[in-house]
Protein backbone atom coordinates (compact mmCIF):
# COMPACT_ATOMS: atom_id res chain seq x y z
CA UNK A 1 0.00 0.00 0.00
CA UNK A 2 1.04 3.35 -1.11
CA UNK A 3 0.93 6.53 0.85
CA UNK A 4 1.36 8.48 -2.39
CA UNK A 5 -0.88 11.99 -2.10
CA UNK A 6 -3.25 10.19 0.72
CA UNK A 7 -2.05 13.19 3.39
CA UNK A 8 -1.07 16.84 2.90
CA UNK A 9 0.82 19.69 4.79
CA UNK A 10 -1.79 21.82 4.82
CA UNK A 11 -0.22 25.02 7.58
CA UNK A 12 2.93 25.85 8.41
CA UNK A 13 4.76 28.70 11.08
CA UNK A 14 8.04 28.85 11.67
CA UNK A 15 8.34 30.83 15.03
CA UNK A 16 10.35 34.16 14.44
CA UNK A 17 12.42 33.89 17.71
CA UNK A 18 15.79 33.38 17.81
CA UNK A 19 16.47 34.48 21.34
CA UNK A 20 13.19 33.92 23.89
CA UNK A 21 14.50 34.54 26.73
CA UNK A 22 10.42 35.64 28.24
CA UNK A 23 8.95 32.34 26.27
CA UNK A 24 8.52 29.17 27.62
CA UNK A 25 8.98 25.84 25.24
CA UNK A 26 5.12 25.47 25.74
CA UNK A 27 4.47 28.79 25.20
CA UNK A 28 6.61 28.66 21.98
CA UNK A 29 4.39 25.91 20.47
CA UNK A 30 1.33 27.04 21.39
CA UNK A 31 1.81 30.41 19.52
CA UNK A 32 3.41 28.61 16.50
CA UNK A 33 -0.03 26.15 16.55
CA UNK A 34 -2.55 28.60 16.41
CA UNK A 35 -0.52 29.80 13.56
CA UNK A 36 0.24 27.40 11.81
CA UNK A 37 -3.81 26.44 12.48
CA UNK A 38 -4.92 29.44 11.15
CA UNK A 39 -2.17 29.19 7.89
CA UNK A 40 -4.97 26.10 7.02
CA UNK A 41 -7.86 27.89 8.06
CA UNK A 42 -8.44 25.29 10.94
CA UNK A 43 -8.82 25.64 14.78
CA UNK A 44 -7.15 23.70 17.68
CA UNK A 45 -10.52 21.87 17.80
CA UNK A 46 -9.65 19.92 14.90
CA UNK A 47 -6.58 18.82 16.26
CA UNK A 48 -7.00 15.07 16.85
CA UNK A 49 -3.27 13.74 16.52
CA UNK A 50 -0.41 15.30 18.40
CA UNK A 51 3.67 14.46 17.01
CA UNK A 52 6.29 15.96 18.88
CA UNK A 53 9.77 14.78 19.86
CA UNK A 54 9.07 14.00 23.57
CA UNK A 55 12.61 14.95 24.92
CA UNK A 56 12.97 13.33 28.05
CA UNK A 57 9.69 13.80 29.55
CA UNK A 58 9.85 17.65 29.29
CA UNK A 59 7.81 17.56 26.06
CA UNK A 60 6.31 14.35 25.96
CA UNK A 61 2.58 14.28 24.12
CA UNK A 62 0.64 13.73 27.46
CA UNK A 63 2.13 17.12 28.90
CA UNK A 64 1.65 18.61 25.84
CA UNK A 65 -1.86 17.80 25.61
CA UNK A 66 -2.17 19.09 28.74
CA UNK A 67 -0.94 22.38 28.45
CA UNK A 68 -2.95 22.82 25.04
CA UNK A 69 -5.81 21.63 26.51
CA UNK A 70 -7.03 18.80 23.74
CA UNK A 71 -7.39 15.74 23.63
CA UNK A 72 -5.59 14.00 20.92
CA UNK A 73 -6.73 10.01 20.12
CA UNK A 74 -3.57 9.18 17.82
CA UNK A 75 0.14 10.82 19.67
CA UNK A 76 3.88 9.63 18.41
CA UNK A 77 6.61 11.35 19.85
CA UNK A 78 9.44 9.55 18.12
CA UNK A 79 12.78 10.79 18.78
CA UNK A 80 16.02 10.03 17.10
CA UNK A 81 17.18 13.49 17.07
CA UNK A 82 16.90 16.32 14.84
CA UNK A 83 15.28 14.56 11.87
CA UNK A 84 12.81 13.22 13.70
CA UNK A 85 9.93 16.04 13.01
CA UNK A 86 10.53 14.62 9.02
CA UNK A 87 9.53 10.95 10.29
CA UNK A 88 6.78 12.63 11.97
CA UNK A 89 5.47 13.78 8.85
CA UNK A 90 5.91 10.08 7.35
CA UNK A 91 3.87 8.44 10.54
CA UNK A 92 1.55 11.73 10.25
CA UNK A 93 1.04 10.21 6.26
CA UNK A 94 0.17 6.77 7.53
CA UNK A 95 -1.90 7.51 10.23
CA UNK A 96 -4.26 9.77 8.18
CA UNK A 97 -4.29 7.18 5.97
CA UNK A 98 -5.39 4.41 7.95
CA UNK A 99 -7.64 6.71 9.56
CA UNK A 100 -6.00 6.88 13.17
CA UNK A 101 -6.47 10.77 13.18
CA UNK A 102 -7.76 13.38 11.01
CA UNK A 103 -5.48 16.29 11.95
CA UNK A 104 -1.89 15.75 12.95
CA UNK A 105 -0.65 18.81 14.93
CA UNK A 106 3.56 18.65 14.52
CA UNK A 107 5.49 20.48 16.85
CA UNK A 108 8.87 21.85 18.22
CA UNK A 109 10.29 24.24 20.29
CA UNK A 110 13.62 24.56 22.18
CA UNK A 111 15.40 27.38 23.74
CA UNK A 112 18.60 26.39 24.34
CA UNK A 113 20.45 30.10 24.08
CA UNK A 114 18.46 31.31 26.88
CA UNK A 115 18.49 28.24 28.78
CA UNK A 116 21.75 26.81 28.11
CA UNK A 117 21.97 22.45 29.02
CA UNK A 118 24.58 22.35 31.71
CA UNK A 119 27.07 19.37 31.75
CA UNK A 120 29.48 17.75 29.09
CA UNK A 121 28.80 18.42 25.50
CA UNK A 122 28.94 14.72 24.69
CA UNK A 123 27.56 12.93 22.17
CA UNK A 124 24.62 10.53 23.64
CA UNK A 125 25.07 10.70 27.53
CA UNK A 126 23.56 7.62 29.08
CA UNK A 127 23.38 5.50 26.03
CA UNK A 128 25.36 2.16 26.55
CA UNK A 129 27.95 3.46 23.93
CA UNK A 130 28.67 6.56 25.17
CA UNK A 131 30.23 4.74 28.35
CA UNK A 132 33.26 3.73 25.30
CA UNK A 133 33.15 7.37 23.91
CA UNK A 134 32.37 9.74 26.38
CA UNK A 135 35.89 9.07 28.57
CA UNK A 136 37.90 10.62 25.47
CA UNK A 137 36.14 13.89 25.43
CA UNK A 138 33.88 13.05 22.77
CA UNK A 139 31.84 16.31 21.38
CA UNK A 140 29.03 16.63 18.96
CA UNK A 141 31.10 18.26 16.39
CA UNK A 142 33.96 15.16 16.70
CA UNK A 143 31.67 12.99 14.99
CA UNK A 144 31.42 15.20 12.09
CA UNK A 145 34.88 16.18 11.84
CA UNK A 146 35.92 12.53 11.62
CA UNK A 147 33.21 11.69 9.33
CA UNK A 148 34.56 15.07 7.01
CA UNK A 149 38.14 13.47 7.71
CA UNK A 150 37.49 10.27 6.11
CA UNK A 151 35.65 11.86 3.39
CA UNK A 152 38.75 13.82 2.39
CA UNK A 153 40.89 11.03 2.19
CA UNK A 154 38.95 8.81 0.73
CA UNK A 155 37.55 11.28 -2.53
CA UNK A 156 39.69 14.23 -1.89
CA UNK A 157 37.13 16.71 -0.76
CA UNK A 158 38.32 19.67 0.15
CA UNK A 159 37.56 22.59 3.23
CA UNK A 160 37.11 25.35 0.12
CA UNK A 161 34.56 22.64 -0.94
CA UNK A 162 32.50 22.27 2.06
CA UNK A 163 33.17 25.68 2.79
CA UNK A 164 30.92 26.88 -0.40
CA UNK A 165 27.78 25.19 1.63
CA UNK A 166 28.38 27.67 4.42
CA UNK A 167 28.83 30.54 2.37
CA UNK A 168 25.10 29.90 0.21
CA UNK A 169 23.35 29.57 3.18
CA UNK A 170 24.40 32.64 4.50
CA UNK A 171 23.52 34.21 1.52
CA UNK A 172 19.83 32.62 1.62
CA UNK A 173 19.62 33.83 5.10
CA UNK A 174 20.35 37.71 4.15
CA UNK A 175 17.17 37.32 2.06
CA UNK A 176 15.47 35.83 5.28
CA UNK A 177 14.44 38.63 7.72
CA UNK A 178 14.25 35.94 10.94
CA UNK A 179 17.68 34.47 10.09
CA UNK A 180 20.25 34.64 12.94
CA UNK A 181 23.12 35.69 10.90
CA UNK A 182 22.73 37.54 7.56
CA UNK A 183 25.84 39.40 6.81
CA UNK A 184 27.41 37.55 3.89
CA UNK A 185 30.49 35.90 3.89
CA UNK A 186 33.29 34.38 1.37
CA UNK A 187 34.74 30.92 1.30
CA UNK A 188 37.79 32.62 2.67
CA UNK A 189 35.89 33.97 6.16
CA UNK A 190 34.89 30.18 6.72
CA UNK A 191 38.49 29.09 6.12
CA UNK A 192 39.82 31.84 8.25
CA UNK A 193 37.45 31.08 11.29
CA UNK A 194 38.38 29.02 14.11
CA UNK A 195 38.97 24.98 13.49
CA UNK A 196 36.64 23.61 16.07
CA UNK A 197 37.58 20.10 15.08
CA UNK A 198 39.48 19.71 12.45
CA UNK A 199 38.65 19.59 9.62
CA UNK A 200 35.83 21.46 10.63
CA UNK A 201 35.97 25.36 11.25
CA UNK A 202 33.33 27.71 13.55
CA UNK A 203 31.27 28.87 9.98
CA UNK A 204 31.41 24.83 9.23
CA UNK A 205 29.16 24.62 12.51
CA UNK A 206 25.36 25.10 12.87
CA UNK A 207 24.51 28.20 14.55
CA UNK A 208 22.56 27.90 18.14
CA UNK A 209 19.40 29.58 18.60
CA UNK A 210 16.04 29.76 20.17
CA UNK A 211 13.49 28.59 18.31
CA UNK A 212 10.23 26.46 17.38
CA UNK A 213 7.66 25.83 14.58
CA UNK A 214 4.64 24.17 13.96
CA UNK A 215 3.09 21.77 10.48
CA UNK A 216 -0.44 21.17 10.14
CA UNK A 217 -1.11 17.80 8.09
CA UNK A 218 -4.47 16.05 6.90
CA UNK A 219 -5.86 13.98 4.37
CA UNK A 220 -5.47 14.89 0.43
CA UNK A 221 -9.16 15.11 0.45
CA UNK A 222 -9.80 17.21 3.32
CA UNK A 223 -6.63 19.55 2.00
CA UNK A 224 -8.41 20.43 -1.37
CA UNK A 225 -10.81 22.99 0.77
CA UNK A 226 -8.81 24.40 2.79
CA UNK A 227 -7.37 27.73 2.66
CA UNK A 228 -3.86 27.48 1.43
CA UNK A 229 -2.72 25.22 -1.75
CA UNK A 230 -1.66 21.43 -0.35
CA UNK A 231 1.45 19.89 -0.10
CA UNK A 232 1.15 16.34 -1.02
CA UNK A 233 3.58 13.75 0.58
CA UNK A 234 4.84 11.83 -1.91
CA UNK A 235 6.81 9.03 -0.23
CA UNK A 236 9.10 8.70 2.73
CA UNK A 237 11.66 6.60 4.02
CA UNK A 238 13.47 6.60 7.39
CA UNK A 239 16.65 4.51 8.23
CA UNK A 240 19.23 3.80 11.00
CA UNK A 241 23.38 3.76 11.06
CA UNK A 242 25.23 3.09 14.28
CA UNK A 243 28.63 1.85 15.43
CA UNK A 244 27.22 -1.57 13.67
CA UNK A 245 29.22 -3.36 16.58
CA UNK A 246 32.68 -2.16 15.70
CA UNK A 247 31.97 -2.66 11.55
CA UNK A 248 30.81 0.81 11.02
CA UNK A 249 31.54 2.22 7.18
CA UNK A 250 31.26 6.02 7.71
CA UNK A 251 30.78 6.48 4.29
CA UNK A 252 27.51 4.58 4.51
CA UNK A 253 25.08 6.96 5.85
CA UNK A 254 21.52 6.02 6.70
CA UNK A 255 20.30 8.09 4.31
CA UNK A 256 21.15 5.50 1.42
CA UNK A 257 18.29 3.76 2.41
CA UNK A 258 15.83 6.24 3.33
CA UNK A 259 16.44 7.97 -0.44
CA UNK A 260 15.71 4.24 -1.98
CA UNK A 261 12.78 4.27 -0.05
CA UNK A 262 11.34 7.58 -0.97
CA UNK A 263 12.46 7.27 -4.94
CA UNK A 264 10.58 3.67 -4.68
CA UNK A 265 7.77 4.56 -2.55
CA UNK A 266 7.20 7.97 -4.46
CA UNK A 267 7.67 6.21 -7.86
CA UNK A 268 10.04 9.74 -8.66
CA UNK A 269 14.12 9.23 -9.16
CA UNK A 270 16.32 12.20 -8.33
CA UNK A 271 15.94 13.84 -11.38
CA UNK A 272 12.23 14.71 -10.38
CA UNK A 273 13.18 16.91 -7.32
CA UNK A 274 13.02 20.30 -8.14
CA UNK A 275 14.65 21.63 -4.66
CA UNK A 276 15.70 20.39 -0.98
CA UNK A 277 15.74 20.82 2.27
CA UNK A 278 18.77 19.30 3.42
CA UNK A 279 19.58 19.23 7.25
CA UNK A 280 22.73 21.03 7.41
CA UNK A 281 24.07 20.49 11.09
CA UNK A 282 27.45 20.87 9.39
CA UNK A 283 28.63 21.59 5.91
CA UNK A 284 29.72 17.73 5.46
CA UNK A 285 26.28 16.95 7.11
CA UNK A 286 24.69 18.53 3.48
CA UNK A 287 27.69 17.13 1.50
CA UNK A 288 27.12 13.47 1.96
CA UNK A 289 23.18 13.57 2.12
CA UNK A 290 23.66 15.23 -1.57
CA UNK A 291 25.30 12.55 -2.66
CA UNK A 292 22.81 10.07 -0.85
CA UNK A 293 20.09 11.11 -2.37
CA UNK A 294 21.77 10.57 -5.88
CA UNK A 295 21.88 14.12 -6.61
CA UNK A 296 25.73 13.93 -7.97
CA UNK A 297 27.77 10.33 -7.04
CA UNK A 298 29.38 9.28 -4.09
CA UNK A 299 32.55 10.89 -3.53
CA UNK A 300 31.42 13.76 -6.14
CA UNK A 301 29.84 16.27 -3.98
CA UNK A 302 32.55 18.41 -3.58
CA UNK A 303 32.99 19.47 -6.71
CA UNK A 304 29.12 19.17 -7.38
CA UNK A 305 28.37 22.08 -4.43
CA UNK A 306 30.23 24.74 -5.91
CA UNK A 307 29.50 27.06 -9.17
CA UNK A 308 26.33 28.45 -7.48
CA UNK A 309 24.10 25.35 -7.62
CA UNK A 310 22.59 25.50 -4.27
CA UNK A 311 21.83 28.92 -4.66
CA UNK A 312 17.95 30.24 -4.62
CA UNK A 313 18.47 31.34 -8.22
CA UNK A 314 20.91 27.99 -9.21
CA UNK A 315 20.14 24.92 -10.78
CA UNK A 316 19.30 23.14 -7.71
CA UNK A 317 18.19 25.12 -4.68
CA UNK A 318 18.55 23.69 -0.86
CA UNK A 319 18.08 25.09 2.46
CA UNK A 320 16.60 28.81 0.78
CA UNK A 321 16.19 29.32 4.25
CA UNK A 322 19.40 29.78 5.28
CA UNK A 323 19.39 26.63 7.11
CA UNK A 324 20.96 25.17 10.80
CA UNK A 325 24.13 26.92 9.33
CA UNK A 326 22.79 30.61 9.23
CA UNK A 327 18.94 30.82 10.64
CA UNK A 328 18.11 29.06 13.25
CA UNK A 329 19.11 25.62 15.09
CA UNK A 330 17.88 25.28 18.57
CA UNK A 331 18.92 21.72 17.99
CA UNK A 332 16.70 19.45 16.16
CA UNK A 333 15.79 21.49 13.21
CA UNK A 334 13.88 18.94 10.74
CA UNK A 335 10.76 20.55 11.42
CA UNK A 336 12.23 23.95 9.55
CA UNK A 337 12.81 21.57 6.50
CA UNK A 338 8.96 20.51 6.21
CA UNK A 339 7.95 24.32 6.85
CA UNK A 340 9.90 26.02 4.28
CA UNK A 341 9.77 23.34 1.75
CA UNK A 342 6.12 23.75 2.08
CA UNK A 343 6.44 27.50 1.88
CA UNK A 344 8.58 27.32 -1.42
CA UNK A 345 6.46 24.85 -2.80
CA UNK A 346 3.48 27.58 -2.45
CA UNK A 347 5.20 30.20 -4.27
CA UNK A 348 5.64 32.03 -0.58
CA UNK A 349 9.36 32.38 -0.32
CA UNK A 350 9.52 36.11 -1.24
CA UNK A 351 13.23 37.54 -1.47
CA UNK A 352 14.48 34.36 -1.67
CA UNK A 353 11.66 32.24 -3.30
CA UNK A 354 13.36 29.26 -6.15
CA UNK A 355 13.83 31.26 -9.80
CA UNK A 356 13.06 27.89 -11.06
CA UNK A 357 9.46 26.44 -11.14
CA UNK A 358 9.11 24.26 -8.36
CA UNK A 359 6.74 20.78 -8.52
CA UNK A 360 8.98 18.79 -6.28
CA UNK A 361 10.67 19.67 -2.74
CA UNK A 362 12.52 16.39 -1.23
CA UNK A 363 13.34 16.93 2.97
CA UNK A 364 15.95 15.21 4.37
CA UNK A 365 17.01 15.37 7.86
CA UNK A 366 20.33 13.66 10.08
CA UNK A 367 19.15 13.30 13.55
CA UNK A 368 21.67 11.87 16.14
CA UNK A 369 25.57 12.23 14.97
CA UNK A 370 26.47 11.37 11.41
CA UNK A 371 29.91 9.92 12.97
CA UNK A 372 28.46 7.78 15.59
CA UNK A 373 24.66 6.81 15.43
CA UNK A 374 22.03 8.76 13.20
CA UNK A 375 18.31 8.24 11.82
CA UNK A 376 18.00 9.89 8.65
CA UNK A 377 14.42 10.73 7.44
CA UNK A 378 13.17 11.65 4.03
CA UNK A 379 9.70 12.62 2.54
CA UNK A 380 8.96 14.06 -1.55
CA UNK A 381 6.86 16.70 -1.32
CA UNK A 382 4.78 18.14 -4.42
CA UNK A 383 2.03 21.21 -4.90
CA UNK A 384 0.21 18.78 -7.52
CA UNK B 1 42.75 8.94 51.47
CA UNK B 2 45.06 8.77 49.05
CA UNK B 3 42.33 7.44 46.69
CA UNK B 4 39.71 9.96 47.68
CA UNK B 5 42.34 12.15 46.59
CA UNK B 6 43.32 10.99 43.31
CA UNK B 7 39.50 10.97 42.44
CA UNK B 8 38.68 14.57 43.70
CA UNK B 9 41.50 15.92 40.96
CA UNK B 10 40.39 13.95 37.79
CA UNK B 11 37.66 15.41 36.73
CA UNK B 12 36.51 14.15 33.02
CA UNK B 13 34.28 11.46 32.40
CA UNK B 14 33.96 8.19 34.48
CA UNK B 15 32.30 5.38 32.32
CA UNK B 16 29.96 3.66 34.44
CA UNK B 17 30.45 -0.28 35.21
CA UNK B 18 27.52 -2.79 34.61
CA UNK B 19 27.48 -6.60 34.54
CA UNK B 20 27.80 -6.56 30.65
CA UNK B 21 31.03 -4.43 30.72
CA UNK B 22 32.64 -4.78 34.28
CA UNK B 23 35.08 -7.60 32.17
CA UNK B 24 36.47 -5.31 30.01
CA UNK B 25 37.14 -2.69 32.42
CA UNK B 26 38.64 -5.19 34.66
CA UNK B 27 41.11 -6.25 31.49
CA UNK B 28 42.00 -2.40 31.08
CA UNK B 29 43.37 -2.26 34.64
CA UNK B 30 45.42 -5.08 33.95
CA UNK B 31 46.31 -3.44 30.73
CA UNK B 32 44.48 -5.57 28.47
CA UNK B 33 42.28 -4.60 25.71
CA UNK B 34 39.34 -6.98 24.78
CA UNK B 35 36.47 -7.56 22.26
CA UNK B 36 34.67 -10.10 22.36
CA UNK B 37 34.03 -13.30 19.63
CA UNK B 38 30.84 -15.66 19.12
CA UNK B 39 31.39 -19.11 20.11
CA UNK B 40 28.18 -20.28 17.85
CA UNK B 41 28.71 -17.64 14.74
CA UNK B 42 32.32 -16.65 15.13
CA UNK B 43 31.06 -12.83 14.63
CA UNK B 44 33.25 -10.11 16.44
CA UNK B 45 31.53 -6.93 18.46
CA UNK B 46 32.63 -4.01 19.98
CA UNK B 47 31.43 -2.54 22.29
CA UNK B 48 30.92 -5.44 24.68
CA UNK B 49 27.08 -7.20 25.44
CA UNK B 50 25.71 -10.03 27.15
CA UNK B 51 24.87 -11.28 23.40
CA UNK B 52 25.97 -11.73 19.96
CA UNK B 53 24.96 -8.76 17.78
CA UNK B 54 24.99 -11.00 14.97
CA UNK B 55 22.91 -14.41 15.77
CA UNK B 56 21.57 -13.26 19.87
CA UNK B 57 23.62 -16.16 20.94
CA UNK B 58 24.64 -15.74 24.80
CA UNK B 59 27.63 -17.53 24.10
CA UNK B 60 30.16 -14.89 23.67
CA UNK B 61 33.65 -15.10 24.81
CA UNK B 62 36.28 -12.45 25.49
CA UNK B 63 38.69 -12.25 22.83
CA UNK B 64 42.35 -10.26 23.36
CA UNK B 65 43.19 -8.15 21.44
CA UNK B 66 46.48 -7.26 19.92
CA UNK B 67 46.16 -3.49 20.41
CA UNK B 68 47.51 -3.10 17.44
CA UNK B 69 45.57 -1.28 14.49
CA UNK B 70 45.40 1.84 12.10
CA UNK B 71 43.91 4.89 12.42
CA UNK B 72 40.58 4.85 10.32
CA UNK B 73 39.84 8.97 11.24
CA UNK B 74 40.35 11.11 13.47
CA UNK B 75 39.83 14.73 14.21
CA UNK B 76 41.57 17.11 16.73
CA UNK B 77 39.33 18.98 19.35
CA UNK B 78 40.56 22.44 20.05
CA UNK B 79 37.01 22.66 22.13
CA UNK B 80 34.95 20.87 24.67
CA UNK B 81 33.62 22.95 27.49
CA UNK B 82 33.46 19.84 29.68
CA UNK B 83 34.75 19.37 32.88
CA UNK B 84 38.45 18.11 32.89
CA UNK B 85 38.53 18.41 28.78
CA UNK B 86 39.00 22.17 28.91
CA UNK B 87 42.23 22.27 30.29
CA UNK B 88 43.47 19.29 27.93
CA UNK B 89 43.12 21.08 24.24
CA UNK B 90 43.47 19.94 22.40
CA UNK B 91 43.56 16.49 21.87
CA UNK B 92 43.28 14.05 19.34
CA UNK B 93 40.37 11.63 18.88
CA UNK B 94 40.03 8.90 16.36
CA UNK B 95 38.69 5.38 15.54
CA UNK B 96 41.27 2.87 15.34
CA UNK B 97 40.64 -0.31 12.83
CA UNK B 98 42.13 -2.64 15.27
CA UNK B 99 43.17 -5.96 13.66
CA UNK B 100 40.98 -7.87 14.96
CA UNK B 101 38.26 -6.45 12.24
CA UNK B 102 36.75 -4.35 14.90
CA UNK B 103 36.80 -0.21 15.27
CA UNK B 104 37.15 1.56 18.71
CA UNK B 105 36.62 4.96 19.47
CA UNK B 106 39.77 6.63 21.62
CA UNK B 107 42.15 8.94 22.27
CA UNK B 108 45.55 9.56 20.26
CA UNK B 109 48.21 9.56 22.56
CA UNK B 110 52.24 10.51 22.48
CA UNK B 111 51.21 11.75 19.11
CA UNK B 112 51.30 15.77 17.83
CA UNK B 113 48.18 16.98 16.14
CA UNK B 114 49.93 17.75 12.96
CA UNK B 115 51.27 13.91 12.79
CA UNK B 116 48.37 11.56 13.33
CA UNK B 117 47.12 10.49 9.66
CA UNK B 118 44.53 8.11 8.14
CA UNK B 119 46.15 4.75 8.38
CA UNK B 120 48.89 5.13 11.32
CA UNK B 121 49.73 2.31 12.72
CA UNK B 122 48.77 2.18 16.14
CA UNK B 123 49.11 0.54 19.42
CA UNK B 124 47.03 0.56 22.93
CA UNK B 125 48.32 2.85 25.42
CA UNK B 126 46.46 2.21 28.53
CA UNK B 127 46.43 5.14 30.94
CA UNK B 128 45.30 4.80 34.54
CA UNK B 129 43.07 8.04 35.36
CA UNK B 130 41.64 6.72 38.75
CA UNK B 131 42.80 3.65 41.30
CA UNK B 132 39.59 2.80 39.94
CA UNK B 133 39.46 3.23 36.08
CA UNK B 134 42.31 2.45 33.22
CA UNK B 135 41.40 4.15 29.79
CA UNK B 136 43.04 2.28 26.24
CA UNK B 137 44.20 4.83 24.01
CA UNK B 138 46.26 4.21 21.14
CA UNK B 139 49.65 5.34 20.25
CA UNK B 140 51.76 5.35 17.20
CA UNK B 141 53.76 1.78 17.51
CA UNK B 142 56.73 1.40 18.06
Amino acid sequence: MSLKKKAAIVGVYEHPTRFAPSKTTYQIIAESAREALADAGLTIKDVDGLFNAGGGGLLGSLALADYLNIFPTYTDTTNYGGSSFVGHAAHAAAAISAGLCKVALICYSATPVSTPMAGIAGAMAGDPSSNYENPYGVTIINGYAMTAQRHMHEYGTTSEQLAEIAVTMRLHASMNPNAKYRDPITVEDVLKSRVISSPLHLLDCCVVSDGGGAVVMTSAERARDLRKKPVYILGSGEAMRHAAAGHRDLMDIATNDSARQVYERSGLTPKDIDMAMIYDSFTITVLMQLEALGMCKKGEGGAWVGGGRLRYDGEFPINTDGGGLSSNHPGMRGIFLLIEAARQLRGEGGARQCKKPLRTAIATGIGGNLGYRHAAATVILSNE
Amino acid sequence: MAEEKEKKRYEKFLPSIDEESRPFWEATKRHELYVQKCRDCGFVQFHPRAVCTACLSSSVQWLKSSGRGKIYTWSVTNQNPGRGFRDALPYIVAYVDLDEGVKIFANVVDCKPEEVKIGMPVEAAFTDVTPEFTLVNFRPAR
